[in-house]
């Protein structure tokens, strides 16, 4: 089987339901230990579906094909001096997973990085999906406008829904200029709790932070508290300023300029680095940023790095270990992002009731004989 | 406008429904006189109008879940309605339904500026969102036009955008969590206060669903800190071509402004005559503004100055004081009142890619021949969202027709362009019957099948957004 366009894999799907046959829809596999196991008797690559179809600078609009390589997207972007918002992480490391991040896998999975906290995640910076749902037919929602209110917004509900709703061709982003220069501002040696105030001080003052991060252990084993602005050099430095002082009651504080360094500190940051070499199960939690402390009190034995002001929780924890009771009483979603697949205790866990219910009514609608990536989402 | 059939076994039952509903809401709260419910006959969209059987005006969460348990069991139909101000007859009754009016709740229920959100009761008006945070210098980002009345119920049903989402987006970028009453009265809760919720994306179909899918109670919105400042530059041009030559090159060249808006010369007129805002004579006039501190401010503006320079602006004015920009976005604020004046208008809210821009402004020129009705254009350079206002008399016989005609064949323009029917005020009724030209039967029908799941008894506000003839099958069940 050779995917090439939408028809395809539309007529594909279309067999596949015909015999009810499920299916393991694969991008370029750097992300398919995410999510619970899924039950599959074959593979849908999407990786054939490759291509920019359409990129507007002026208009900040991209268009490709879901096969397409996340590295070409960034590539076309970076020459005209543009990037996806929403810095997508990469999670071949942490996974230890092969391949070529895909941009469909990016929107399946709702990949998001630090740039969240200012710029939204991937489903806010994507504006047009189409995608062939479990009956093989051809589904278009938004497309490539930035401001659109036409009919329901499916375009969000395809984002992070792991392929269960349809397999999806082609989506559109709205884009940004690419900052002309960053900085960050170091902070050392403070504890979660002080580390996580600081953060929000940054966060809540106008200078337009697009990167807070707090990590127990950086490179040199101390604590690390990290703040990011970027944009024109002398909005910049004004910027960065003006934080060391709205921050110098939190102790001693240094400012790196230099690109190489201030952009391999965020990827180690993005995309979990300091996880990568060591064994254990690793969770992705989202809280209230001021409940980030907590959540690694409840977890003492746990390493823990913080994103998103302090509202997204890495944690490395002991194998096999379900936090999630320990986790209680703090509102907010936990889920395994790496672990043993066999474990008991699944990486997703159920719904309420009375969300399930709306999901596994949207499921049928969309699948209605469960064959694309069935169970993934638990 | 069609409608559907009104179910006369509905009708015929008022009185008892109108005693079910007084069991569980305070007596001020159902409303059913027939001189009474006029009041909701319409919202801003006026030329369509049908008075409901009932409106009620609940207080809490509990009361509108008890309400609509009522309507579900008598299978009531359910307009819910925020403050009336849609454009697209969002909230425009049937005469066999109870309106479900949220003004009364509109209380802020938690403020929390450690994590930079609020949670109110969705009866609460935009602007007195940020009108509540705004003491510690924070606000809430999304500004319709009509924010001084609209609510966040209305803003979350039409992903509601505004000037300055070019910078900060649109309600569906801000909002965090709901509250919802489903149609058979289960309150669910969608979201919270953190950013990553498990399972699908339930709340961004939600935002956005115009009142279809629930009953929104309670939204958590993020809150922003006010930037430093704010400081427009206005320029004109010899020709629309030229101003949106003017917005790409901007864009183009990494400066992000958090607004950029575009009016044509008919607009401008109006506008001077009305408000006096001393905008020069051209063909076109952008208002471009940036935010910061002094010195940023100034980086960009010289950016963009030097950009502007380049098109020959016939004016470039920078603004050099606080009342020298309230005078420069003074004439832009009051483009709706200004033509409101003159005539009857639609507004029209198309969004197109932006390098369109020179061909969709000479097309809509030469319709506006055609048919022989005057069109100002006002509207979103940066995103393309436009805002064509077509000017008409209410009071000629067929001028509304006509001007339907006319707004069907810009909006079908939008769409064969490349873009859509409706940038941020919603489809209502106004598109309804257009949503064809953008989407497939079977794209609709994707978006129907969620609205099956949500409400499967189609009673809330089922008339509007899907064409009655592509709805038709589903209504029935």
């Amino acid at each position: 089987m050779n995917l090439k366009t939408e028809t395809d894999v539309a007529s594909y799907v279309s067999d596949a339901y015909a015999d009810g046959r499920k299916l393991r829809i694969v991008g370029g596999g750097t992300r398919q230990s995410l999510g619970n196991p899924c039950e599959s008797k074959a593979v849908l690559s999407t990786a054939g579906l490759n291509g920019i179809s359409l990129y507007e600078p002026g208009a900040l609009t991209i268009v490709a094909a879901s096969g397409t390589p996340l590295a070409d997207i960034e590539t076309a972007l970076a020459a005209e001096g543009q990037r996806l918002p929403f810095e997508p992480m990469d999670h071949r490391g942490l996974l230890g997973s092969d391949g070529t991040p895909t941009i469909g896998g990016v929107v399946a999975c709702n990949i998001s990085g630090p740039a969240r906290i200012q710029a939204g995640a991937c489903r806010d910076s994507l504006i047009g999906v189409r995608f062939v749902d479990g009956t093989g037919t051809v589904i278009k929602n938004g497309g490539r406008v930035m401001k659109n209110v036409t009919g329901y917004d499916l375009v969000k509900l395809m984002a992070g829904s792991m392929g269960t709703l349809g397999v999806l061709t082609e989506v559109a982003f709205k884009v940004l200029p690419a900052p002309e220069t960053k900085a960050v501002l170091l902070m050392e040696g403070l504890t979660d709790a002080t580390a996580i105030q600081a953060l929000s001080k940054a966060l809540s003052s106008p200078y337009e932070v697009s990167g807070a991060a707090h990590v127990q252990k950086g490179l040199d084993g101390d604590p690390v508290t990290m703040i990011r602005v970027e944009g024109f050099e002398k909005s910049v430095s004004y910027r960065i300023e003006k934080l060391r002082k709205l921050l110098a009651s939190f102790g001693e504080s240094s400012i790196e300029i230099d690109p190489v360094r201030t952009k391999t500190g965020w990827k180690w940051v993005r995309d979990v680095e300091s996880f990568a070499n060591q064994t254990g199960d690793v969770w992705k939690i989202s809280v209230k940023p001021a409940d980030g402390p907590k959540v690694a009190q409840k977890l003492p034995e746990a390493e823990c790095l913080f994103d998103w002001g302090g509202g997204l929780i890495w944690a490395l924890t002991p194998e096999s270990t379900d936090i999630r009771n320990t986790l209680q009483g703090i509102s907010g979603f936990a889920e395994r992002v790496r672990g043993n697949t066999q474990d008991a205790t699944p990486a997703r866990a159920p719904q309420n009731a009375a969300i399930a219910k709306i999901e596994r009514g949207l499921r049928t609608k969309f699948d209605p004989k469960v064959i694309l990536n069935a169970g993934i989402m638990g | 406008m069609e409608m559907p059939q009104p179910d006369t076994h509905v009708m015929n039952r008022k009185a008892h429904i109108v005693q079910r509903l007084q069991k569980v809401l305070p007596e001020s709260a159902v409303i059913f006189e027939e001189q009474e419910v006029r009041a909701y006959e319409c919202d801003a969209l006026t030329a369509y109008r049908c008075p409901p059987m009932i409106a009620v005006l609940p207080s809490s969460t509990a009361e509108v879940s008890a309400v609509l348990k009522i309507c579900h069991e008598e299978s009531v139909p359910v307009v819910p309605r925020g403050s009336g101000t849609s454009l697209a007859g969002g909230a425009l009754p049937t005469s066999d339904c109870v309106i479900l009016g949220v003004a009364r709740m509109n209380a802020v229920l938690e403020t929390n500026y450690d994590d930079r959100y609020i949670r109110v009761q969705s009866g609460r008006t935009n602007l007195s969102v940020t009108g509540a945070v705004e003491q510690n210098d924070f606000f809430y980002a999304p500004d319709p036009s009509s924010q001084l009345a609209c609510a966040i119920a209305g803003n979350v049903a039409m992903n509601s955008g505004g000037a300055h989402c070019l910078k900060y987006g649109v309600t569906t970028n801000n909002l965090l969590g709901v509250t919802m009453v489903m149609m058979d009265g289960e309150v669910v809760e969608i979201g919270g206060a953190y950013l990553d919720s498990a399972g699908l994306d339930l709340l961004g179909v939600i935002c956005g669903s115009e009142g279809q899918l629930g009953v929104v109670t309670e939204a958590t919105l993020r809150i922003l800190r006010k930037p430093e400042g704010a400081r427009p530059v206005l320029m004109g041009f010899d020709s629309n071509e030229v101003a949106g030559a003017c917005v790409s090159d901007i864009i183009k060249a990494g400066v992000l402004p958090v607004a950029i808006e575009f009016m044509d010369k008919p607009c401008v007129e109006a506008v001077e005559d009305f408000a006096k805002a001393g905008y020069p004579e051209a063909e076109a006039v952008l208002i471009v503004e940036v935010e910061g501190a002094e010195t940023e401010i100034n980086d960009q503006l010289a950016k963009i100055k030097k950009i502007a320079m380049k098109h020959e602006p016939v004016e470039l004015r920078e603004s050099k004081s606080a009342e020298e920009s309230a005078a420069i976005w003074a004439g832009r604020k009051a483009a709706f009142g200004a033509m409101g004046r003159i005539s009857d208008y639609m507004c029209l809210d198309g969004t197109i890619p932006v390098n369109e821009l020179p061909l969709v402004l000479r097309r809509i020129g030469e319709m506006s021949q055609k048919y022989g009705l005057k069109v100002a254009n006002v509207f979103h350079a940066g995103d393309g969202n436009m805002h064509p206002l077509i000017l008409f008399d209410a009071n000629k016989p067929g001028d509304l027709e006509l001007c339907e005609e006319f707004g069907a064949e810009v909006l079908k323009l939008c769409v064969e362009v490349g873009g859509c029917l409706t940038g941020e005020h919603g489809v209502g009724v106004e598109k309804r019957d257009l949503m064809l030209t953008q989407y497939s039967q079977k794209d609709l029908d994707a978006q129907m099948d969620v609205k099956d799941v949500f409400d499967p008894k189609w009673l809330l506000n089922a008339a509007k957004v899907f064409p009655l003839s592509c709805s038709d099958d589903r209504r029935a069940i």
